[in-house]
């Protein structure tokens, strides 16, 4: 885990501890527990913490996720709030218009949630499961390299290219997915590669 | 960019051209702003528009778009002719004292060897005098009129504050304000940083800008210094990773290349890539290519890459063209030549130029693949929206997949920002509905084509079910083993080339760092700059150490910096030939009489004698270029060309349009305006807004909301001239296409003056489409012309002509 103590629950532990105190010592007793039972707890104390990197532009500020629920122990968690990481040597806890918005990223509704094929001449998307996308993106892919796969040129030279199929890497995935991705589309010998460090 | 981000507060002037940082990297600009409130630095913003930068500016100079290199060779001859030059530098680290071949020359706008037929150059004459010692000839007194710096003080000569005034409309009195305050940081105690962005590639020439700017750094010596450099801020988060690990048509990870079809062989490709020293003594780093090369292979291919079968060399693709990039790819589509194509995580609908032409090549395709958190303008090319995407889906045959794919919030791994820092991130969301990460989509993908091949066989299967796939769980490689391997490991004990009986590592291990390299298949290494990312001190991108010893700004604990955790290239170029700081104040690292040592790691071997060995290590000459050689396609030196589409010609060289290196394809030409055209006489240039990030937070509520509508901005000059209101409608339109957008009329935009003429500017802001939560709107790549670099295809989208007229705009 990347967060060993969240600073937000300690910081609520000891401030409630101090309340209690001072209360206590001017003789309230019972006052103070309904006192203190109708106060909301702090809305983070019972969150996750978990540090990210704002995904817009090459400044890469530190950001901390808060989410309901924690992922690592196999729960659903929704992140619910989202802000500057204050120990970071760049940003040292702001964040820009973009970056201050983050959550209504992660939330967008045009998030999309299943795949879809738009077939020949449809004007629309139609649900289909991953298994099916998934085997007609192959299909689509060996059809095409078996059919047009160059493996000599004229001089007799191995060349073993693919040029009828290309890609067009992200920007924003990690290095992990870049090298992964990396692998797979120069192994199946595709040269139209290509990634968005020009736009 | 050779520093960092934190770095910038070491400097004594910021120079933003080509960029706008305040408004797209706020909280870098934000070291800027501590540069000027703690040291007292100056910022000096050159941009046609007078941006948020410019606000805060303490001097701006106005500029034509697409005329940085004569505003910049300008500079540069005011720095030659007032003797502002860091002569020590010079002499010692550039190549200012080579000689160069005979038959090289610059006349009207061309260097030697032009071919007009193919737009190229035989680059032959373009290098030095081979001395029979096999070295390149030197004369350290400067006097021989053949050297470097002598071509390069006659190159430069008719870039006089006169001719830069009528080429780029910047004011002569302004343009000498600058040029005077650059030049103060030739001073070994005064140094400047250069912050630029795509206001600088996206040109016909953009390498030429940037090299124009990195030569005038090395003339003022401020190339490896503390509060120096050449400092790209990359537009995306991880743009820096993409291009290092190489996804590109004609690289490999690290920046090796691929080979071309000319190299049928291991030995023939290794021949042009041995990189010996051009000078005694020098370190010469490319000739440990190989080592890089195999090692990379294993990587790719494990135990079926061997020394017998030349370590796979047959199953890298073989180029027969330079590159096959985006421009590239979308002209073959629209010659039908394409029959699939994938896209992830981008948007090129929206990000490439000519945007009728890209609808019509993506109708030429059988199938279209789409990964991407959002629902993106690409993914629905086909679908009619009126007049934003004004096409029939009935008439379009392609086939169109689109598969959702995690966030960043749901995601782990590393990204690599612009100051080269690999920073580990975790993830804290559940991705919504079905949505998967690319690792698993992109296992996926491999796992059933090699199944298919497995099952029917097919063409050449080798490359696809032998390429090193042993992860846990081969459905999902996870980011960690991905990290590992991009480091690499020994396959066999790896010793120490110096002592060897000292081990590097033993055989399963992680590799400390790319030294440990070797070209014999006993280590693995996907990237090699990355090498020291992950090694058995574990993972180093994941460290969060905030230390920063006597705060240079270097925080060397914090995430992993390649190359080897340095945080300043070339820095031992901040100590003089005897190996002192220029200036004690900006100490970096210096020789203790019998190692580099300091507080970054030394780009130099650490026991390199200074005197002997020059600082750029990866040059075979040892020291920086001034004069390029053969390096880049358009030439040695930059020259001014204006962009294709220029509302004036040349006027350093009538005979030429645009860049004369720079590739254009048939039917593309017939496609540009005239030069000075009346049809479109107005000076149109793209940009980003601080309140949006590209195409992605117009699906973001609050972004959409802080700025809901596209928008054209123009000067009150021209708003007067034709007739157009604040926030009244117009209708923009280029030889290519056509838009319309609300009018915002400021002062931010001035007309200039340029060649005795008014030369108008209209600005397009580029974060509109027709998905998301904003108000439908156009981008600027519906006008821009389809042209890129001559050196790296990055699209002409800052300099192009348009017409406008107001009109009466849509029914509310």
């Amino acid at each position: 885990m990347n967060v060993e103590l969240s600073r937000r629950q300690f910081l609520g532990a000891v401030g409630a501890g101090a309340a209690a105190t001072a209360l206590g010592s001017l003789g309230f007793g019972e006052i103070e527990a309904a006192h203190a039972a109708a106060i909301r707890p702090f809305k983070l104390v019972s969150t996750t913490e978990t540090r990210n990197t704002c995904p817009y532009c090459s400044v890469a500020c530190g950001v901390i996720m808060y989410s309901k629920g924690d992922r690592t122990k196999g729960e659903r968690a929704e992140i619910i709030h989202l802000e500057g990481d204050t120990d970071h040597p760049t940003n040292r806890g702001t964040l820009c218009p973009k970056g201050a918005a983050l959550l209504g990223f992660v939330n967008s509704e045009t998030r999309l949630k299943y795949p879809m094929i738009r077939k020949p001449g449809s004007d629309k998307f139609e649900r289909v499961s991953w298994d099916e996308a998934l085997d007609r993106v192959v299909r689509l892919m060996k059809d095409d390299r078996d059919a047009n796969f160059i493996e000599r040129n004229d001089a007799g030279v191995p060349v073993n290219r693919w040029i009828t199929t290309g890609f067009l890497a992200a920007s924003a995935t990690t290095n992990e997915t870049a090298w992964e991705t990396y692998k797979v589309v120069r192994s199946a010998g595709m040269l139209v590669f290509d990634n968005q460090a020009r736009v | 960019m050779t520093n960092s981000w934190t770095d910038i507060k070491n400097t004594d002037l910021v120079i933003i051209m080509g960029g706008n940082a305040a408004e797209a990297h706020p909280c870098g600009f934000k070291w800027v702003t501590e540069a000027k409130a703690n040291r007292g630095a100056k910022l000096i913003v050159v941009d046609p528009r007078f941006t948020r930068s410019a606000s805060v500016a303490d001097f701006y100079a106005p500029i034509r778009q697409g005329t940085d290199i004569a505003f910049l060779l300008g500079v540069i001859n005011y720095c030659i002719q007032n003797d502002k030059v860091q002569w020590d530098y010079v002499k010692a680290f550039t190549n200012a004292s080579y000689i160069v071949k005979d038959g090289f020359a610059y006349k009207d706008g061309l260097f030697t060897g032009y071919d007009e037929e193919k737009r190229d150059y035989d680059k032959s004459t373009w290098e030095y005098v081979i001395g029979p010692d096999g070295y390149a000839t030197v004369d350290d007194t400067l006097a021989n009129p053949r050297c470097v710096w002598n071509l390069l003080k006659e190159h430069v000569s008719v870039y006089t504050p006169e001719m830069v005034e009528r080429i780029c409309g910047t004011p002569k009195d302004k343009f000498l304000k600058v040029a005077e305050m650059i030049s103060e940081c030739s001073s070994p105690t005064k140094v400047m940083t250069s912050m630029y962005a795509l206001g600088w590639t996206q040109h016909s020439k953009g390498s030429q800008n940037i090299r124009s700017m990195a030569m005038l750094q090395l003339i003022l010596g401020n190339i490896g210094m503390r509060g120096g450099g050449m400092n790209a801020l990359r537009g995306h988060s991880n743009i820096q990773g993409l291009t290092d690990i190489g996804l590109m048509s004609n690289l490999l990870p690290g920046y090796l290349t691929l080979p071309t079809d000319k190299e049928a062989d291991l030995e023939t490709y290794m021949s042009t890539r041995g990189f010996k020293p051009l000078r005694p003594n020098q370190m010469s780093y490319w000739q440990n290519y190989r080592k890089f090369f195999v090692s990379f292979q294993k990587a790719m291919w494990g135990t079926a890459a061997t020394p017998q079968n030349s370590f796979a060399y047959d199953w890298l693709p073989k180029l027969d063209l330079p590159g096959y990039d985006m421009l590239r790819a979308f002209e073959l589509m629209n010659q039908g030549k394409m029959t699939g194509y994938f896209c992830q995580g981008f948007n090129p609908l929206l990000a490439a130029p000519n945007r009728k032409k890209l609808t019509d090549s993506l109708s030429k395709l059988k199938f279209l693949v789409t990964m991407d958190p959002l629902d993106t303008e690409t993914s629905r090319f086909w679908e009619n929206h009126g007049e934003y995407n004004d096409v029939d889906p009935s008439q379009i045959q392609t086939e169109v997949i689109q598969l959702p794919s995690t966030c960043f919030a749901e995601d782990e791994g590393s990204l690599t920002n612009s100051s080269r820092w690999l920073q580990w991130h975790w993830p804290g969301g559940t991705p919504p509905g079905e949505a998967k990460n690319d690792n698993w989509i992109m296992a996926q993908i491999h796992m059933r084509l090699k199944e298919l091949y497995r099952k029917e066989g097919g063409k050449f299967p080798d490359p696809i079910v032998n390429l090193d796939w042993a992860y846990a769980d081969p459905n999902e490689p996870t980011a960690e083993e991905l990290a590992k391997e991009l480091n690499g490991k020994a396959l066999a004990t790896v010793y120490d080339t110096a002592d060897p009986t000292k081990v590097l590592a033993e055989a399963g291990q992680q590799l400390p760092a790319f030294a440990a390299l070797r070209d014999d298949g006993s280590t693995t290494c996907g990237c090699w700059i990355f090498s020291g990312c992950f090694n058995e001190n574990g993972n180093n991108m994941a460290r969060r150490d905030t230390s920063d010893p006597d705060e240079t700004g270097a925080y060397s604990k914090w995430a992993f910096s390649w190359p080897a955790n340095r945080r300043i290239l070339y820095n031992r170029a901040s100590a003089d030939v005897n190996g002192k700081p220029w200036d004690p104040s900006r100490k970096l690292i210096e020789w203790d009489g019998a190692k580099w040592a300091g507080y970054d790691v030394p780009d130099i071997a650490p026991t390199a004698k200074p005197g002997e060995v020059g600082p750029f290590i990866m040059n075979p000459e040892g020291v920086s270029r001034l004069f390029t050689r053969g390096m880049m396609r358009d030439g040695p030196f930059p020259a001014h060309y204006e962009p294709f589409e220029s509302p004036l010609g040349n006027l350093v060289a009538p005979n030429i349009r645009g860049n004369p290196a720079a590739r254009v394809f048939k039917g593309d030409l017939e496609q540009f305006a005239e030069t000075a055209s009346e049809e479109f006489p107005y000076a149109a240039t793209s940009y980003r807004l601080t309140e949006h990030f590209h195409y992605w937070t117009k699906h973001v509520h609050v972004n959409a909301v802080l700025q809901p509508e596209f928008f054209v901005e123009i000067s009150e000059e021209l708003a007067a001239e034709k007739g157009i209101t604040g926030g009244g409608w117009v209708h923009v339109w280029s030889k290519r296409g056509s838009i319309e957008a609300k009018a915002l009329v400021t002062k931010r935009i001035k007309p200039l003056i340029c060649d005795g003429k008014p030369v108008h500017v209209i600005g397009i802001p580029l974060h509109w489409g027709f998905t998301g939560a904003a108000r439908k709107g156009f981008g600027p790549n519906s006008l821009t012309p389809f042209v890129g670099d001559a050196n790296i295809e990055t699209p002409e989208y800052k300099a192009f002509l348009v017409n406008i007229e107001p009109i009466a705009g849509p029914v509310a």
